[in-house]
């Protein structure tokens, strides 16, 4: 097994990495039915970490990572998101299903990127930023605006603020939709392949923001197949196959020398 | 328009000229009097068919937007519930319902529909039954078209609001409603059209609407016993009312278009709203 949390610590030789547990899954299970989907999966996220999790399609990323945020409801184990059960109170030892509103809350700071944008169609760029922090987190109007405002601009879209989705190109709308995550202060991001429904010449904008966000010291978990993004913001990549974790590592490390078979299977076809 | 009618009125007069002994005797004034210009009582008909089609139709819309969300919740008795309610009020004749809800419950001394005041306005009881059983009946067919349009949402659409924190009911109220909005608006424009014109059937309580005037007028005075003019008076009348729905749809259709692409500041033109006729669609 390669040694798990590289980063600037361990660098200067501490070993334990003192810092704060974003996401801590343990041995989280998943199945559709008759089939198991996650098979005990273990993981922690600390603060400020980004983890790109790669593997064939079919392998869980995408359901772990819906998982966090409790879009899709775990079978086994436990999800922490800053130290708290998703999706379920302790009671007496026991594990019970949270409110409907608790788990809101919680939602509020994850955020989450979809593969396929699911903007607001009948909204505005702005309107779509706008949206949650008003409902959710009941901003008055114009608060809402200024920080919608200044995050399109942060991704480089203070043009089209008031463009529909319609009127916008993939890659735009996949900014906006980073920035309508970003507008609740999550505490962590997730992105579910955010380039996958992309025109290749889109990918490059997207990835631009994403690695400026990781630079901020946005703590991010990234499903996606951009080796490249993994290279150059993650800090570790973890090799999902079959619902498990097969090895992690820091990138460079796991691009170059990957240890399991299948991970040198998968790295070979995509790289 | 007019003109059409006059040559089918010609045309029908011919064929009845030559099978009846004693020709019917035509009063075209009858017909333009009660268009052009009408008894007070049409006038009053057509202001209490208007107002109980929209009373019912948006009772109708609101028992349609909560007998969907039942059919589609997750609780069993709220679907039990919603589901019997569609089953009973889709399944059964509209003229049956009208019937027990108005005389059925006033005979057995289990409901009397009082005649209602508000702000010096007088609803009589009989309007207020008919109100009623139009926005159960209209609410049954309503639940299915807002049911269809809350499917036809993208189930992203959803899975985004919450994952922003927003609850169900927020996410529904915000996010998907406002959109399945838009995909129910044509139908709705056929049910409230339906509605317009189905008010007539509350002549069996006797609510003096737009058709019961007309029979009224022909029934007694002056312009007894001219049922072919009065009723295509009448005819004229529903057709005005329809009509004028038609570009009140079409206005609200443009004002939901926004965002979809292809969005046009005008809309279907008047050709295509009636007639069918479409330009070729172009980038569409």
């Amino acid at each position: 097994m390669v040694q798990i949390g590289t980063d600037l610590l361990s660098v200067a030789g501490v070993d334990e990495d003192t810092r704060q547990v974003v996401v801590e899954a343990r041995d989280v299970r998943k199945s559709f039915g008759s089939f198991e989907v996650l098979k005990g999966i273990s993981l922690d996220v600390r603060h400020g970490e980004v983890v790109l999790v790669i593997g064939p399609s079919g392998s869980g990323k995408t359901t772990f990572l819906r998982c966090i945020n409790h879009l899709e409801k775990i079978n086994g184990g436990t999800i922490r998101v800053n130290g708290k059960l998703i999706g379920y109170r302790e009671k007496n030892g026991k594990l019970v299903a949270d409110k409907e509103k608790e788990i809101a809350r919680q939602r509020a700071n994850i955020g989450f990127v979809f593969q396929r944008f699911n903007l607001f169609p009948h909204k505005t760029a702005l309107e779509n930023v706008m949206e949650a922090p008003i409902q959710v987190r009941g901003l008055k109007e114009d608060e809402a605006r200024a920080i919608a405002r200044s995050l399109l601009a942060r991704v480089g879209l203070e043009h089209k603020i008031d463009s529909y989705p319609a009127q916008l190109s993939g890659g735009q709308q996949q900014r906006v939709a980073i920035a309508r995550a970003l507008a609740m202060r999550p505490t962590v991001m997730l992105f579910d392949e955010p380039t996958s429904a992309l025109d290749p010449e889109m990918i490059g904008e997207v990835l631009a923001v994403m690695k400026e966000l990781a630079h901020e010291g946005m703590t991010m978990v990234v499903v996606s197949h951009e080796m490249g993004f993994g290279r150059e913001a993650a800090d570790r990549v973890v090799m999902l196959d079959d619902g498990v974790i097969v090895e992690q590592g820091p990138p460079t490390e796991l691009f170059a020398n990957p240890q399991h078979e299948r991970t040198r299977a998968f790295l070979s076809k995509i790289l | 328009m007019l003109g059409g009618l006059i040559v089918i009125a010609v045309v029908l007069e011919a064929c009845a000229g030559q099978r009846r002994a004693t020709a019917y005797q035509y009063n075209w004034s009858i017909f333009f009097d009660s268009l052009f210009g009408p008894d007070p009582r049409i006038i009053n008909g057509v202001i209490l068919t208007v107002s109980i089609a929209i009373a019912s139709q948006v009772l109708g819309i609101v028992l349609g937007v909560l007998g969907a969300l039942g059919r589609l919740s997750r609780v069993r008795p709220l679907r039990w519930v919603a589901n019997t309610y569609v089953w009973i009020f889709r399944g059964t004749p509209l003229l049956v319902q009208i019937m027990i809800i108005y005389f059925g419950l006033l005979n057995t001394n289990i409901f009397r529909w009082d005649d209602v005041s508000i702000n010096g306005f007088l609803i009589p009881g009989k309007v207020l039954a008919g109100i009623t059983a139009l926005a159960l009946n209209e609410g049954a067919y309503m639940s299915e078209i807002v049911r269809a349009g809350i499917m036809a949402i993208d189930t992203g659409q959803m899975e985004a609001a919450r994952s922003l924190g927003m609850t169900y009911i927020q996410g529904m109220r915000r996010i998907v409603l406002p959109q399945a909005a838009r995909v129910i608006v044509p139908p709705l424009g056929n049910e409230f059209n339906n509605m317009l014109k189905t008010t007539s059937l509350l002549v069996v309580i006797s609510v003096q609407e737009l058709f019961v005037t007309f029979q009224i007028l022909n029934g007694n005075g002056p312009t007894s016993f001219h049922p072919f003019e009065l009723f295509l008076a009448c005819a004229c009348w529903f057709l005005l009312l329809t009509t004028i729905w038609g570009f009140i749809q079409g206005f609200i259709e443009r004002r939901l278009e926004k965002g979809t692409p292809g969005a046009t500041d005008r809309g279907p033109s008047w050709t295509t709203r009636f007639f069918g006729m479409r330009a070729p669609a172009v980038n569409r």
